[in-house]
């Protein structure tokens, strides 16, 4: 049996275009019944032409699309935890479920210098405050049990709140005490992503090994992306971790996969038989250019030789990936302790 | 801009706040829907929209409320991020205005202004912001910067984000090149430009509600749209004339600051139906329960024991007991207490007839054709130039207004039957902010 192919697209960062033409993308991504689409986004105000808020853009795209996966960038260096937490919630909201998180950090000046609160720091520092951050997130997520609105007009009560609970972290850079203003949302936790190297082992590994279900891995070779994806499913220690190749779609953009798109069906077949990773996310320079051929040639291609699903099976972004909707970890709690 | 139409008939401005978290919010009526499912919003918003309304509003919490240590949980509790649930009704409406509040206490210039550009962008200028500020330590546990902001710091700190943002906001031309904003002042040191060009309205419409003397003054110099709580017809004219007289030392022209006050509406066939229907919705929205919370607020003691249908307790409030955190802070406990019996006293109310009494707020209760004079009168005497209606249910409580009043607005020529233009400066007659050529905030 051949092991199902996940499939998604990185639509770069949101320039300032009119709404229309980033939910025609996103809509574009849909029809090729992609797992989900990624868009970056910084707080550095050197980094590009002008850039949208990715998760403005995103939650925008929600309305007008009904399957696709729906993934932003939100660094977690210059912003607030309970910030970014509510704002992932509310997309999954909005979108039914199909929200995640790509998590990044500013190590630029530039970005420091703009937000105006803190010295740049180094990445090591940087990444182990957004591990920090993704555990806040969690719990946050988790602080709501499913069922804690209960409308019980007997007693007057809305919610149950033995069925909310305090997050109550405390880190070197922030402290969060909760619970969150969202009730929980629809996937209970939005899927957290996060682009690895495979080439490097770093201070990323363990973020992605303790918060994320996503890695998006560079990787210059089937063999490389077969070790990583060992390595960090052994360092996770749980098997819902999915691990997705990068590959650049531009000819030009080098590694691994040259050769340009006409080729590519057969290079992601034969990468999806070696590597043993769980699928590719194609990475986009001119996204409307090389996003038509994708859809309309490489997805026909790959579904051709039974390697890609027809349409969405399910409607969430956990769905698409076959990832389990966790348990409030408090829930979880309540139960031991009875 | 004027503000009248050819008839001369001044206009209504009208706002839909979105009845979630909220002690007014009826969740034990069967139509009470989900206050955080998207497809609440909507219909809300398109409802609104249908009925050619100014904008939707949302509020903001960001700590959950707590009475005696213990989460609230009276009222409706749970509410989504709202800049984000306003990018998602971007796409579903077309030219009512989406309104945020968010505070400027627990945010930071640049991070905000790029968010309200993208709302901006986004809708096609339809964006705003109700600039609210915090003082509370309790809150500030969720937040990096943590505790208290003292009173006086929180306007400066406000004043100082607003001039921040709006430097950034004008530091992108459209078709021009990027100036570079820089900034040192008491509160915020930074160094940047603007991550977007000129979004259509190039400034957010702005909103502010604090009703202090340095409130009305911040008002005065910088918004567009006061959220006001003097409803009635006289406090409202003595606020309009208050606030409308302090604009000329800011160079600014009456037109150029809409006072928009709270308002619920309720409707029924006769005077006597509406009243009834009105005198239910109240004691729906004051359960026994909350009767004894909103006196547990000023006593600082627990007062559970006490019947909500009789009469007030005869202990005496503790002066410094903080049952409840997250509301505004009560001073004065005695003082309260005292008139709250003199009141009961004199109207031979219980504790939950009190309740009800003390929390009224504006409302026009009527038929449809008596809420819609009495509407217009407010506005054509300056009480008001609209209001933002706060309906008590979710999501279905604005249809009754918009399917009955609004035709009747109209007819009076004091409502448009389409919006003229396309972004919320537009629908509230304010022009295009002239972006200011200096370089540096």
């Amino acid at each position: 049996m051949t092991r199902e192919l996940h499939l998604s697209v990185a639509l770069g960062s949101a320039g300032p275009r009119p709404a229309a033409h980033w939910t025609g993308l996103v809509q574009l991504a849909e029809l090729g019944a992609l797992d989900f689409v990624t868009l970056d986004d910084s707080l550095d105000p050197a980094d590009g032409d002008g850039r949208l808020d990715a998760v403005a853009v995103l939650a925008h795209a929600a309305a007008r699309t009904s399957r696709i996966g729906l993934i932003p960038t939100v660094t977690t260096t210059h912003t607030e935890p309970f910030h970014t937490s509510t704002a992932l919630a509310t997309l999954d909201f909005v979108s039914e479920g199909r929200a995640g998180w790509l998590v990044d950090v500013s190590i630029t000046e530039e970005a420091a210098r703009a937000t105006g609160r803190r010295d740049p720091a180094p990445a090591p520092e940087l990444w182990a405050e957004a591990s920090d951050a993704a555990e806040v997130a969690a719990r946050l997520w988790d602080s709501w049990e499913d069922d804690a609105e209960i409308r019980d007009a007997a007693t007057g009560r809305f919610i149950d709140r033995d069925r909310l609970h305090y997050a109550d972290f405390e880190g070197p850079r922030f402290s969060v005490r909760g619970p969150s203003i969202v009730p929980r949302p629809p996937q209970g936790r939005p899927p957290v992503a996060v682009v690895l190297d495979a080439q490097e082992i770093d201070i990323r590994w363990e973020l992605a090994a303790r918060h994320a279900e996503i890695v998006l891995l560079d990787a210059d070779s089937p063999a490389a992306a077969r070790e990583a994806r060992t390595e960090l499913r052994r360092r996770a220690g749980r098997d819902d971790l999915r691990v997705l190749v990068r590959v650049g779609l531009a000819p030009h953009a080098g590694p691994p996969l040259t050769g340009g798109l006409d080729a590519l069906p057969d290079l992601l077949a034969e990468w999806h038989a070696e590597a043993g990773t769980d699928g590719f996310h194609l990475v986009t320079t001119t996204p409307t250019e090389e996003l038509p051929a994708v859809i309309h040639d490489v997805v026909p291609a790959l579904r051709a030789g039974g390697l890609f699903r027809a349409t969405h099976t399910g409607r969430t972004l956990r769905d698409h990936l076959g990832l389990a909707r966790p348990d409030s970890r408090y829930a979880v709690r309540t139960e031991a302790a009875l | 801009m004027s503000a009248s139409t050819p008839a001369g008939r001044k206009q209504i401005h009208l706002a839909a706040h979105f009845p979630g978290v909220n002690s007014t919010t009826v969740w034990r009526d069967p139509d009470s829907r989900s206050q955080i499912d998207f497809s609440s919003f909507q219909h809300l918003a398109r409802t609104a929209e249908r009925g050619r309304f100014d904008f939707f509003f949302l509020a903001e919490g960001l700590r959950l409320r707590e009475r005696k240590g213990r989460i609230h949980d009276l009222d409706v509790v749970g509410r989504p991020e709202s800049l984000t649930v306003l990018n998602a009704l971007a796409a579903v409406t077309e030219h009512l205005g989406l309104a945020a509040t968010v505070n400027a206490t627990f945010n930071e210039p640049f991070e905000l202004a790029r968010r309200f550009a993208s709302l901006d962008h986004l809708s096609g200028g339809r964006a705003a912001w109700n600039i609210v500020t915090s003082s509370d330590a309790f809150t500030g546990e969720n937040f990096r910067r943590g505790g208290y902001l003292d009173r006086a710091d929180r306007y400066t700190r406000a004043a100082e984000f607003v001039e921040v943002a709006r430097a950034l906001w004008d530091s992108w031309p459209s078709g021009g090149t990027p100036r570079t904003v820089r900034h040192s002042g008491p509160h915020f040191d930074i160094t940047a430009r603007a991550t977007l060009p000129h979004s259509p309205q190039v400034h957010p419409v702005l909103i502010q509600a604090g009703d202090s003397d340095e409130g009305r003054e911040f008002a005065a110099r910088t918004a567009d749209i006061v959220f006001s709580r003097h409803g009635t017809l006289e406090a409202g004219r003595a606020f309009h004339a208050d606030v409308k007289g302090r604009l000329a030392r800011y160079g600014r022209t009456p037109d150029q600051l809409k006072i928009m006050p709270a308002a619920t509406v309720v409707l029924g066939d006769s005077e006597a139906d509406a009243q009834e229907r009105a005198a239910h919705i109240r004691r729906q929205q004051v359960s026994p329960q909350t009767a004894i919370a909103t006196l547990e607020n000023v006593w600082g003691r627990d007062l559970t024991g006490y019947d909500p249908d009789g009469p007030l307790p005869d202990v005496e409030p503790v002066p410094d007991g903080e049952l409840a955190q997250g509301w505004a802070h009560m001073s004065d406990r005695f003082g309260i207490a005292a008139r709250w019996r003199a009141l009961a006293e004199e109207k031979h109310l219980s504790i939950r007839e009190l309740a009800i009494e003390l929390t009224a707020r504006q409302s026009f209760i009527g038929t449809p054709g008596s809420v819609a004079a009495a509407m217009d009168e407010h506005v054509r005497t300056d009480a008001a130039d609209g209001f933002i209606l706060v309906p008590h249910l979710t999501p279905g409580g604005l249809d009754e207004f918009v399917d009955q009043v609004v035709p009747l607005l109209q007819e009076r020529g004091v409502l448009r039957t389409e919006y003229q233009g396309a972004t919320l400066r537009d629908h509230l007659g304010l022009g295009r902010p002239e972006p200011r050529p200096e370089e540096s905030a």
